[in-house]
């Protein structure tokens, strides 16, 4: 047992743990008290993933292992100024910074009546019965090393409550701040999102920076859609290139709700998203898309799995990936299609763009079928600009790095054009524009 | 002055030789048509026109307004007055067709030390074009080509040469597959935009064009060399006659390139 433990540097973190829970302001429920503890020995037993395990294949979170990050960071301060570029007009905020709730930053006015927005660790304390019968229900402790190790770590994030029929006009924005300290410090955010029957709300959970310096962060999110609700979220990656990132989308789909996420990533070292939707109502929709944008040594491994266990229900992925310098890029999808859940209309697609010989790729697209009466396609494909298409631009006068950046964005066009919230649109284009070359020009040009 | 001389080109692609030393002279103001049957080296020379780099030119020259074209890249033949209507369009998803000709011109623009043109003149300018190859507004803001009828990307590439006024067009198989109103309508920006400066260089495969576009010059196109020049008649003789009393009469082997 010592030999696992060291082997996987699991070690330190036994020390880490008494502290977090001698320090532990609000235990909550007794339930996750208990479960703080199951999780914790889980992830002792698991330990840190590695290449040998199959769903770890091709990213490797060594340097996470490795680094000795400390976990008892004390709450960090950030500006409205640091939060400026963040901050989307229009649209409710919660600020979490370290893992940690920041009120004063926040800005909740003007949500509908019952709606609760609010840090998780004051939910624990003030909504427990809301709480109680969703929160670490869904995402799997069991199963992965970095969901135990959040749930023993579990202390605040963000609770987002909206109650049957009630329609949130507003976007809430999230802003999930890292703050490097001196040294590399780990937190572990915890989310809950639950919107009740037939009503409807849209997120955007940013995963930001301020400051430099290297941290991970590793936060688990478990929304419930509710029977005929609507859901539509958006998350942004974009941390500094130092960062960890290893997070837990969960989503629940109940009957005939519709949950639309675009996930963005162009931030962080190391970036692995579990996005795991179970539709088990009837009549369930579920589209996950996204688009990564990535260079230098950063590596973004988008793990996908959709649960059919109801039937009639569809479901739609479609990842875009750009990789330049020695990039690397991994997409896994699997859609698992349950007994019963007959008139399944699942489609998966992951298409990446290569810009640099050293760019790498490795997608996975899986089908796993248990029902007769189903439409499931997958496919993913590998490939460069096409010479004709830059050949013709450059026909019209356009430069070649105009014409390939040019490219480069209509390929990524059908991503920011399915953006509904301006603000996350506007922040992608303008990331695309500075990031491409001669991006002036394709500013221009769309 | 000539405006473009090409002299003894041969140029291949994929190792496999499709011009085979073709000679061409064409002044300011002058049409030229090349026709010539499938295989014969059209769409090559247009492409090699362009600067397309999957053809590798292995020998002879390209003088255009005195300059070496074939040392210059495809946009800066662009900028300096060359246009290539494609036989096939791209399609540009996400990139809209009137904010990109935008670029495209002032790129042309910088280069010959004009001013960028701003969205209000611009606009103005784009409507006046429109009208000549009478286009729907509604494709000016669609993405470049995205989802265009066969007929669409071709008016549409005619309406990119009329916003970039260029002084060389070569125009690659435009009428291939189009109805005859979509013809005429490619027929008559061409002969709008005739003029003393201006040249073309029209590549078709179907002397039908030749009804509405009237060339000064006829060059048939045989195995990659110009094997009979003359005038319009000459595509009449064609039309009667088809391709095959050429190609005996010169013996070429098998068609080749594409």
């Amino acid at each position: 047992m010592t030999m696992t433990l060291t082997e996987t540097g699991v070690d330190r973190y036994v020390v880490e743990f008494d502290h977090f829970l001698r320090d532990l302001a609000v235990a909550g429920p007794e339930r996750i008290e208990k479960l703080r503890h199951t999780a914790f020995e889980r992830f002792v037993e698991l330990g840190f993933p590695t290449v040998r395990d199959e769903q770890w294949r091709f990213t490797n979170v060594a340097p996470i292992a490795r680094a000795e990050l400390r976990l008892d960071s004390t709450p960090a301060e950030v500006t409205d100024k640091d939060l400026a570029p963040f901050d989307y007009e229009g649209c409710a905020q919660l600020v979490v910074v370290n893992g940690q709730f920041v009120p004063e930053r926040s800005r909740l006015e003007g949500l509908p009546e019952g709606v609760v927005a609010c840090g998780l660790a004051d939910a624990l304390e003030r909504h427990p019965e809301q709480i109680e019968s969703h929160l670490a229900r869904y995402a799997r402790v069991e199963e992965q090393a970095f969901v135990a190790l959040n749930t023993a770590f579990l202390r605040d994030g963000v609770f987002l409550y909206v109650p049957r029929n009630v329609v949130v006009e507003k976007p809430v924005n999230i802003v999930m701040v890292g703050r490097p300290e001196d040294r590399p410090i780990g937190f572990f955010p915890r989310n809950l999102f639950v919107a009740e029957e037939s009503s409807q709300v849209t997120l955007v959970e940013q995963y930001v920076t301020v400051g430099e310096g290297s941290y991970l962060c590793s936060p688990v999110t478990e929304v419930v859609t509710g029977d005929n609700a609507v859901i539509d979220h958006y998350k942004l990656q974009r941390e500094t290139s130092e960062a960890f990132h290893t997070a837990t989308f969960q989503i629940q789909l109940g009957r005939d709700s519709n949950f639309s996420s675009h996930s963005i990533s162009w931030g962080g070292a190391i970036v692995r998203n579990d996005v795991n939707a179970v539709l088990e109502g009837e009549g369930a929709e579920a589209t996950l898309n996204g688009l990564y944008m990535v260079e230098g040594t950063q590596l973004v491994d988008n793990h996908m799995r959709v649960d059919h266990v109801a039937p009639h229900c569809d479901s739609h992925e479609l990842y875009k990936g750009i990789l330049e310098g020695s990039a690397r890029a991994v997409f896994s999808g699997l859609i698992h299609v349950h007994p019963g859940a007959q008139k399944t209309d699942a489609k998966q697609t992951n298409r990446n763009l290569l810009m640099s010989p050293d760019a790498l790729c490795n997608s996975h697209p899986q089908l796993e079928i248990f029902a007769d009466d189903v439409k499931c396609t997958h496919g993913s494909t590998v490939g460069q600009l096409d010479d004709t298409a830059v050949f013709y631009l450059r026909s019209r006068g356009i430069g070649e790095d105009a014409a390939r950046s040019l490219l480069t964005y209509a390929f990524a066009s059908d991503i920011v054009d399915r953006i509904k919230v301006g603000s996350v649109k506007r922040d992608l284009e303008e990331f695309l524009f500075r990031r491409l070359p001669k991006g002036d020009i394709v500013r221009q040009a769309v | 002055m000539t405006m473009l001389e090409i002299k003894d080109l041969h140029a291949s692609a994929e190792g496999m030789e499709i011009l085979k030393g073709v000679d061409l002279s064409i002044n300011p103001g002058e049409v030229h048509a090349i026709m010539g049957p499938n295989g014969s080296g059209k769409s090559t020379l247009a492409q090699v026109l362009a600067g397309n780099e999957v053809y590798e030119v292995t020998d002879g020259q390209i003088l255009y307004k005195g300059q070496d074209l074939l040392e210059m890249a495809p946009e800066e033949r662009a900028r300096e007055g060359v246009f290539m209507a494609f036989q096939y369009p791209v399609e540009i998803p996400g990139v809209s067709n009137v904010y990109f000709l935008k670029a495209a011109l002032n790129a042309i623009r910088t280069h010959r030390d004009l001013d960028e043109m701003d969205a209000m003149d611009f606009l103005t300018y784009v409507r006046e074009k429109m009208k000549l190859v009478k286009m729907d507004e509604a494709l000016l803001n669609r993405p470049v080509n995205e989802g265009f009828s066969g007929g669409e990307k071709k008016r549409n590439e005619i309406f990119h040469m009329a916003v970039l006024d260029p002084v060389l067009a070569v125009l690659d198989e435009t009428d291939s597959g189009l109805d005859i109103d979509a013809l005429k309508v490619v027929a008559d920006g061409v002969n709008t935009l005739r003029n003393d400066e201006r040249a073309f260089l029209v590549i078709t495969h179907y002397q039908r064009l030749l009804n509405y576009i009237v060339p000064d010059f006829v060059h048939v196109l045989v195995d990659g060399k110009i094997v009979r020049s003359g005038d319009k008649e000459l595509a009449l003789e064609l039309e009667e006659k088809g391709y095959a009393w050429l190609e005996r009469e010169v013996g070429a082997s098998e068609p080749v390139g594409v």
